[in-house]
């Protein structure tokens, strides 16, 4: 990168440079593109994080394990059951307990929730970086579904901090799985909406339709995981290649395309919505009776180094713990799906106009707080 | 039945009775500016109040409903808050034209209202060129988008204002190509003129297929024209924050905004006028007291419903579709419309040529 950066500085003295961010409504968040502009054609872009950087990981090594949960939230906030369950996943395999099959089962339903709310923004926002305004509306009407659910059960409505080291911070509500019922039924006739509405639109097509090429090698050397892998054909589901919770129990796809363009990046997601509902149906009925919260003395991690990746709605989110054996660990380590997304968009969205750099970023779903950390 | 002329003429010959011929003159105009001002600002409001609440429906929202019943006095206190906001001044901008831009664009459309026949007689001036003023006038506009973009000093105002110049340059094209198919038929320019012509059927319904080709082109290009959705680009709020209005404040904002508005309205008109008919009363042939009822309505509610109808078409289009890339834009305008257009207009010519139209 050192040869670029140089390069870089001397061409800035003559070149058409823009800087899209740190605030601007494409990016969502704190995020700045210096993109260098030849009339409307992108030449390069060069992204700079750090905007919203809080020192998450430094700030977990003088906290216990459930009290650091709090700040997973505050990554990835639109998936941010999957982050706790990242985290107590990866204490629980430390301690070396399992959970009863009854949280793993709340657990998946959770997950899968907030994997169904989280693509339902993304899908809102990504009408809207095309400028199709009404989807936001639609999205935003059919995620506050679940945002009830996730309230009535948890308490509150987006970083619920709710799966602990453990188990779960408490019993599901009584009226949780009719209303999870009720939301499958209700959203299995709402999602054709949002196929009218854009994905059949001609405009909608030929805007994103071969635009932001990403091939397989590209996806793997990038580490780009989640849906924008698997539309480059990289199968990198995480709940399929190393199954975690409930998902061993349950059947559903992993769905990949080869194409690699922004359109089919749009089409996992759609897709994966109404396989998340194929998982919920699975599990709803089923939960089994067992202990919400484990018996745990003390919630410690043994001296050792620990790794447990989960699947978010982004890609895969890795929690590396070095502990010493204290009651917080001496060192952790997210590896975030946003942060190695990110930084591919130089490379797919160089010679495309500046619309594609919105489609396209649009369609990396980028989360900024994670980026950051 | 509803003939504004007698009206007219009473207060003209109150003015010439009671006052010197320049006096008299002077005085007309300043109550014609007056009155043209007033339409214009309440228009634009409610346009805007208009467009909320469709968007809002189309949504799954309420829309303004604080202010006033329904919301109705939503913009109006919108405009009053503009209004006495402070005007940002931009380093390094140009302060002459940055100032003078929302002004030519505002002037522009103020100048095409003029000439709208709104019923029989109620007309500011109805020039024998009237359709080529329109166009003319209206396309001035882009000038104003131009300076507003060039003097900002801002990047993305650039952009934005020369996206703006190439989408109004091309599709001013198909807006005067598809007019003129109609002036082909009308046999005139004049806009009363074009109106009496449909006396026995609107232009719509008389000119066969060729006609409607050059209404749907006339509304995508007139869509186009005005930098509305989905041919935003001059905007592009998710790309270029605004456009080449993203440095301008307060009320030169809201000359900006209202135009576009004001703009939407004048497209409205002209293809109501051209098309639909004007003022004219929707009439089916042969059905005498059908024709009969339709007459009882004023030509005025006729005029607006027409517009109103057109203009609720042109807010569906800007809510339900994506945005067009620059590329795309500029090849659905030479590659399709235009190409298209001059095909219909040599049809037309020939329809004309053959009296094989109603």
């Amino acid at each position: 990168m050192e040869e670029t950066l140089v390069d870089i500085d001397f061409k800035e003295k003559e070149e058409y440079i823009i800087n899209m961010g740190p605030q601007h409504p494409s990016t969502h968040g704190v995020l700045r593109f210096e993109t260098c502009l030849q009339g409307e054609k992108v030449k390069y872009i060069i992204p700079h994080c750090g905007y919203i950087h809080r020192g998450i990981e430094k700030m977990s090594e003088s906290l216990t394990y459930p009290q650091l949960l709090h700040l997973t939230d505050r990554m990835d906030y639109l998936s941010a059951h999957i982050n706790n369950e990242a985290v107590a996943l990866c204490v629980e395999n430390a301690m070396e307990v399992e959970v009863s099959d009854r949280v793993k089962y709340i657990r998946t339903i959770l997950a899968e929730l907030s994997r169904i709310a989280s693509h339902q923004l993304w899908w809102s926002a990504f009408g809207m970086d095309l400028g199709a305004l009404t989807t936001f509306f639609y999205g935003l009407r059919d995620r506050e579904k679940i945002l009830d659910i996730f309230e009535e059960t948890t308490g509150s409505r987006l970083i619920q901090s709710f799966i602990t080291p453990g188990g779960l911070m408490a019993d599901i509500h009584p009226n949780f799985q009719r209303r999870v019922k009720e939301f499958i039924t209700y959203f299995r006739k709402k999602l054709p909406e949002y196929d009218q509405l854009l994905t059949g639109n001609v405009i909608f097509r030929e805007r994103t339709m071969g635009i932001g090429y990403m091939s397989k090698e590209d996806a793997i050397d990038f580490a780009v995981t989640g849906p924008s892998g698997r539309g480059s054909g990289f199968q990198c589901d995480v709940r399929k290649i190393a199954p975690y919770s409930a998902y061993p129990f349950v059947q559903f796809n992993e769905i990949t395309y080869t194409e690699g363009d922004t359109y089919h990046r749009y089409l996992v997601r759609m897709k994966e919505m109404w396989e998340s509902l194929n998982i919920l149906e699975q599990l709803v009925d089923n939960i089994p009776q067992g202990e919400i919260m484990l018996n745990l003395k003390a919630i410690k991690a043994p001296k050792g180094e620990y790794y447990q990746r989960v699947e978010t709605a982004r890609g895969e989110l890795g929690v590396y713990i070095v502990s010493d054996g204290a009651p917080s660990p001496a060192r952790i380590k997210y590896r975030s799906p946003n942060f190695s997304n990110l930084f591919i968009i130089n490379k797919i969205s160089a010679n495309h106009k500046i619309a594609d750099l919105v489609a396209i970023s649009g369609s990396l779903d980028l989360v900024i707080p994670d980026i950051d950390r | 039945m509803y003939d504004f002329s007698p009206f007219i003429d009473s207060i003209n010959s109150f003015f010439t009775s009671n006052f010197s011929p320049f006096w008299a003159s002077v005085l007309l105009m300043l109550l014609l500016g007056v009155a043209i001002l007033a339409f214009y600002a309440v228009l634009g409001l409610y346009l805007v109040y208009a467009e909320r609440k469709i968007c809002a429906r189309m949504q799954n929202r309420i829309g303004p409903n604080r202010v006033g019943p329904l919301g109705l006095f939503q913009t109006i206190a919108d405009l009053i808050k503009l209004l006495l906001k402070e005007l940002i001044y931009i380093r390094n901008a140009d302060g002459f034209l940055f100032n003078i831009a929302p002004f030519i664009v505002i002037v522009a459309s103020i100048m095409a209202i003029g000439s709208i026949p709104f019923a029989k007689g109620l007309q500011a001036i109805d020039l024998n060129i009237g359709v080529l003023y329109i166009l003319a006038i209206s396309s001035m506009g882009v000038i104003g988008v131009l300076i507003a973009g060039w003097a900002s000093n801002s990047k993305y105002s650039v952009i934005g204002a020369m996206r703006s110049g190439a989408q109004v340059i091309s599709y001013e094209l198909s807006v005067g190509l598809s007019l003129l198919c109609m002036i082909v038929f009308a046999g005139s320019m004049q806009l009363s003129d074009i109106i009496t012509s449909q006396q026995d059927g609107w232009w719509l319904f008389k000119g066969h297929i060729p006609a409607f080709i050059a209404f749907v082109i006339y509304l995508i290009a007139g869509t186009a024209e005005t930098n509305r959705g989905p041919f935003d680009l001059a905007e592009a709020e998710s790309e270029l924050t605004a456009g080449f209005h993203t440095e301008y404040s307060g009320i030169k904002f809201a000359f900006f905004f209202l135009a576009e508005y004001m703009n939407m309205f004048i497209i409205a008109a002209v293809a109501t006028t051209i098309f639909l008919g004007g003022w004219l009363p929707f009439h089916i042939y042969n059905f005498t007291a059908f024709n009969t009822v339709m007459d009882y309505i004023p030509p005025v509610f006729w005029f607006f419903g027409k517009t109103a109808f057109i203009i609720y078409v042109m807010m569906w289009f800007k809510w339900t579709f994506p945005r067009l890339r620059i590329d795309q834009l500029l090849a659905l305008e030479w590659k399709y419309l235009l190409p298209i257009n001059l095909l219909n207009l040599v049809l037309i010519s020939f329809l004309t040529l053959m009296k094989w139209h109603f």
